[in-house]
């Protein structure tokens, strides 16, 4: 076995999606180019939707929200919750026709936009920018979790970050920052400075929001050990009052909006910087210094390093990353080309454990299939806790082995391997052949010898897809 | 059902121990007491769970959040959110009380950091990668008498590190004799993450069929992935419970809520997730039956949020929150700790409830009393560099 079929190996399976037929054997070419050729400067690949976008998708909750309203005057059974209802749980039926179709639709568009970025994801050539592009999905992660963002996720998702994942980091981060997905995620789009015209007037009810800013500082740029204190947060959040989102009463005027009248005024100090008042260029310098900071470089780096090599990453790794990300400001194209070019990300070793989404996925891929509704896919995710669109916080979905290595999660697994197995297991003619063009090289002989002597191609494709190299990546 | 042979092939190709299994053989050891540990994630507001509606400063404070005379009252000071009726009826039992003002010793705000401290049990962040439930799990199976299982999808930290736990979560049963499980096992023999945590999945999967704790037999109620209906959270309850009471049994557990971050229209949001906290003490209180008497819950967050209402009908991330302690062998008494009032000048910061009284003191009075852990391996293996935090006693 040659060290181009182990890196061909790797190069499908740990920063690719897994190997679909016949992969790794375009791959095995050259290895390290096959990954390189994916970088593109556009961006990451959009996925399929119903077509609508962000201010069309607002336009439709916004009708809604008036249905719901006008629902409940006419009805008064209050459901004081329904607006924490997640939106891809089943709901109790609205008391109004209108409403519970509305609410449907929601659910509709969602699952929709989900279903189109798995078809994407497994119908792939270019895993590894797909693989690219769901890490800086996962770093700004926008939550279906709350009603009011579930239909704007995907849209979010390709309008946002898929456009910018090859380019400068600080566009990437404007782009994430200011989409009236983040606004609402994370409560911006209400946040009123408490000096500005508008508090003066509406004096009870209005006011600040830091969650956006802390989010920002904590998650998005310099960690949280980056060096700033509770003043920086709340300084920083009066610098982004003003940025919110077209209600109802701005006629002829979509998605984000500036308002200089909720801004508040004055000269802002966040991590030390002065930040003269400049309306909304304010937020805009902040956020540029955030990107350029060296705490962000370290911060990010360390997270792809952790997302495509190992949990606890090699700090040699880390450092190339970084000063890859330092010399050229941020150029996230060049970021992935060093990641690809590193030795410490080829050690032939395994050391990710696949999240629910990559298992699923990369089951898919291996069959050459794609699923065509999302039932089964769900009900993977959803048992295995990773729901569609639905991380838990704006931390995202953990990246490391331990929350998705529980005991239960590996029966859970098993279950879908077994369900996959049964449904397009009989297509596969030789199982073992299967096998070897989905690990290549890093199939194991014990893995191999358990396969060939599989009962059926079902319980053979199982079994493959449970192997402790399937499972890794 | 052929459980039996399968736990004993689970155990020889895990080469793992697994004393809960043990124990179904040797039913001298008495294993009786019981200790949840609810996480409510996103940071709780405390001044809804339990609003200090006799504090002359909350009403002004706390605007249009201030609970009113739905509250249900608990002394003086004290009124529990209207969501939390089967908390209330515990505390009227003196079955429930709480600890309003408790905090981690994490100040940074940050729900990430925060609940890292509130699980691995440091006294600073990323200071150990285990959790503290985990290590109660070892400084107590020296005397082989104790195994802990989480209840939902993922492994939460509290209950991850070197001793053996299980997890489990509503789905559909798993014929755990059948080929496919058996081939797996053999081919994960020589793996350390993916072979002992198959095998504790397959004989948790037994045990949840012998307790009756399949989605089936709870109606359908349960569905996999978060808790957050009630009816779903009264399922998980009972199930646990079922689990708890199972001959030889986990004596701990952990279960984790998730949403609380309400940082706008707090009012309902909360009452969801209270909503669903109080049908999951609900039904591990009745899923528990008799041996409610022998089991604490805790339900903890990673931190309060700010004494007074935002710009956007919520609150910011805080410090100092409530804490409910529950169960059927609680000592009668007030509030647990010092309530420091919401005088401007006892705000921390100017803006938190103060921090009174440090989780961990409470987390080891009880792991001390209820389940007999001794003080030096709580000091330093359970909550490590706790000396200087005393034990809080009297509670059990």
């Amino acid at each position: 076995m040659s060290q181009t079929d182990i890196d061909a190996a790797i190069a499908t399976t740990r920063f690719g999606l897994g190997a679909r037929p016949g992969e790794i054997a375009e791959a095995a070419r050259n290895p390290r180019g096959y990954l390189k050729g994916q970088i593109r400067r556009q961006g990451a690949d959009i996925f399929k939707t119903d077509g609508e976008n962000t201010n069309q998708r607002l336009a439709e909750f916004e009708a809604y929200r008036r249905e719901r309203a006008m629902a409940r005057t006419a009805a008064p059974a209050p459901t004081p919750a329904a607006d924490a209802k997640p939106a891809m749980m089943d709901a109790k039926p609205a008391p109004d026709d209108a409403v519970k179709a509305a609410r449907q639709f929601i659910r509709q568009n969602t699952a929709g936009d989900m279903l189109g970025r798995v078809q994407l994801a497994t119908d792939t050539d270019a895993g590894f920018r797909e693989r690219w592009a769901l890490f800086w999905a996962n770093h700004f992660t926008v939550s279906a979790i709350k009603v009011q963002t579930a239909t704007l996720v995907g849209p979010f998702e390709n309008e946002a970050i898929r456009p910018n994942v090859f380019g400068r980091f600080a566009d990437l981060l404007g782009a994430a920052e200011t989409h009236p997905a983040m606004l609402l995620y994370l409560d911006q789009a209400q946040s009123v400075g408490p000096n500005s015209r508008a508090a003066q007037v509406r004096r009870r009810g209005v006011g600040l929001n830091e969650n956006l800013a802390r989010e920002i500082l904590e998650l998005h740029t310099v960690g949280v050990d980056g060096g700033y204190a509770q003043a920086d947060v709340t300084e920083f959040a009066r610098a982004l009052t003003g940025i919110s989102i077209a209600g109802p009463r701005d006629a002829g005027v979509e998605g984000v909006v500036f308002r200089a009248q909720t801004h508040e005024p004055g000269e802002r100090t966040v991590m030390g910087v002065r930040y003269a008042e400049g309306g909304r260029e304010q937020a805009g310098a902040v956020l540029g210094d955030l990107a350029a900071k060296p705490q962000t470089a370290r911060f990010v780096c360390t997270k792809i390093a952790r997302h495509f090599v190992a949990d606890d990453p090699p700090p040699a790794l880390v450092a190339r990353l970084e000063k890859t990300w330092t010399s050229s400001k941020g150029d996230l194209a060049r970021v992935a080309e060093t990641l690809v070019g590193a030795p410490e990300a080829w050690a032939p070793r395994p050391a990710k454990f696949k999240t629910p989404y990559e298992f699923v996925i990369s089951s898919y891929r291996a069959l050459g299939q794609e699923p065509r509704g999302l039932g089964q896919v769900n009900a993977a995710l959803n048992g295995l806790g990773q729901r569609p669109f639905g991380a838990p916080s704006p931390k995202g979905w953990p990246d490391e082995a331990g929350p998705w290595a529980a005991s239960d999660a590996l029966v859970k697994r098993m279950q879908f391997a077994q369900a996959l197995g049964a449904s397009l297991g009989p297509r596969v003619q030789d199982p073992v052949a299967f096998a070897n063009q989905t690990l290549g090289a890093r199939l194991s002989p014990a893995s191999a010898t358990a396969i060939s002597r599989a009962e059926s191609r079902p319980e053979a494709v199982a079994l493959l897809l449970m192997t402790p190299e399937f499972q890794r990546r | 059902m052929n459980a039996p042979m399968l736990s004993r092939r689970a155990f020889a190709a895990a080469g793992l121990a697994l004393p809960f299994l043990a124990r179904v053989a040797d039913a001298a050891v008495p294993a009786n007491k019981k200790f949840v540990v609810i996480i409510c994630r996103g940071g709780m507001d405390g001044l809804s769970v339990a609003a200090p509606v006799g504090d002359p400063d909350y009403a002004a404070l706390r605007g249009g959040l201030a609970l009113g005379d739905t509250a249900l009252k608990l002394d003086g000071t004290f009124a529990l959110n209207p969501a939390l009726a089967n908390v209330h009826k515990l505390a009227l039992a003196g079955e429930a009380r709480i600890a309003p003002a408790v905090a981690t010793p994490d100040r940074a705000r940050s729900h990430f950091e925060a609940q890292d401290v509130l699980e691995t049990g440091a006294a600073g962040v990323y200071a150990t990668t285990s959790g503290w439930l985990n290590r109660s799990v070892q400084a107590m199976s020296a005397a082989g008498k104790i195994e802990a299982i989480s209840v939902g999808p993922t492994a939460p930290l509290i209950l991850r590190g070197p001793a053996p736990a299980a997890s489990w979560s509503p789905g559909r049963g798993v014929d755990t004799a059948a080929r496919l499980p058996m081939l797996l096992q053999d081919l994960y023999k020589d793996d350390p993450l993916l072979g002992p945590a198959l095998a504790r999945g397959l004989i948790t999967e037994t045990m949840a069929r012998d307790s009756g704790a399949t989605d089936d037999a709870m109606g359908g109620g349960m569905r996999a992935g978060a808790a957050q209906g009630a009816e779903a959270a009264r399922a998980l309850g009972e199930a646990l419970a079922g689990f708890l009471k199972a001959p030889g049994g986990p004596q701990l557990a952990a279960v984790s809520l998730d949403g609380f971050d309400t940082h706008a229209n707090q009012a309902g949001l909360l009452s969801v997730r209270l909503t669903a906290l109080d049908a999951l003490v609900d039904g591990l209180h009745t899923g528990l039956g008799p041996a409610w008497k022998d089991t604490v819950v805790l339900a903890v967050t990673e931190f309060g949020r700010t004494a007074r209402v935002n710009g956007t009908g919520g609150t910011d991330h805080g410090t100092g929150s409530t804490a409910l302690i529950l169960g059927g062998g609680l000592k009668t008494g007030g509030i647990v700790g010092d309530w420091p009032t919401l005088k401007r000048q006892a705000l921390f910061e100017d803006r938190d409830v103060y921090p009174a009284l440090d989780l961990r003191a409470l987390e080891k009075g009880l792991l001390a009393e209820h389940m007999g852990l001794d003080r030096r391996m709580l000091d330093t293996a359970v909550f490590p560099d706790s000396e200087g935090v005393r034990p809080l006693l009297g509670l059990v």
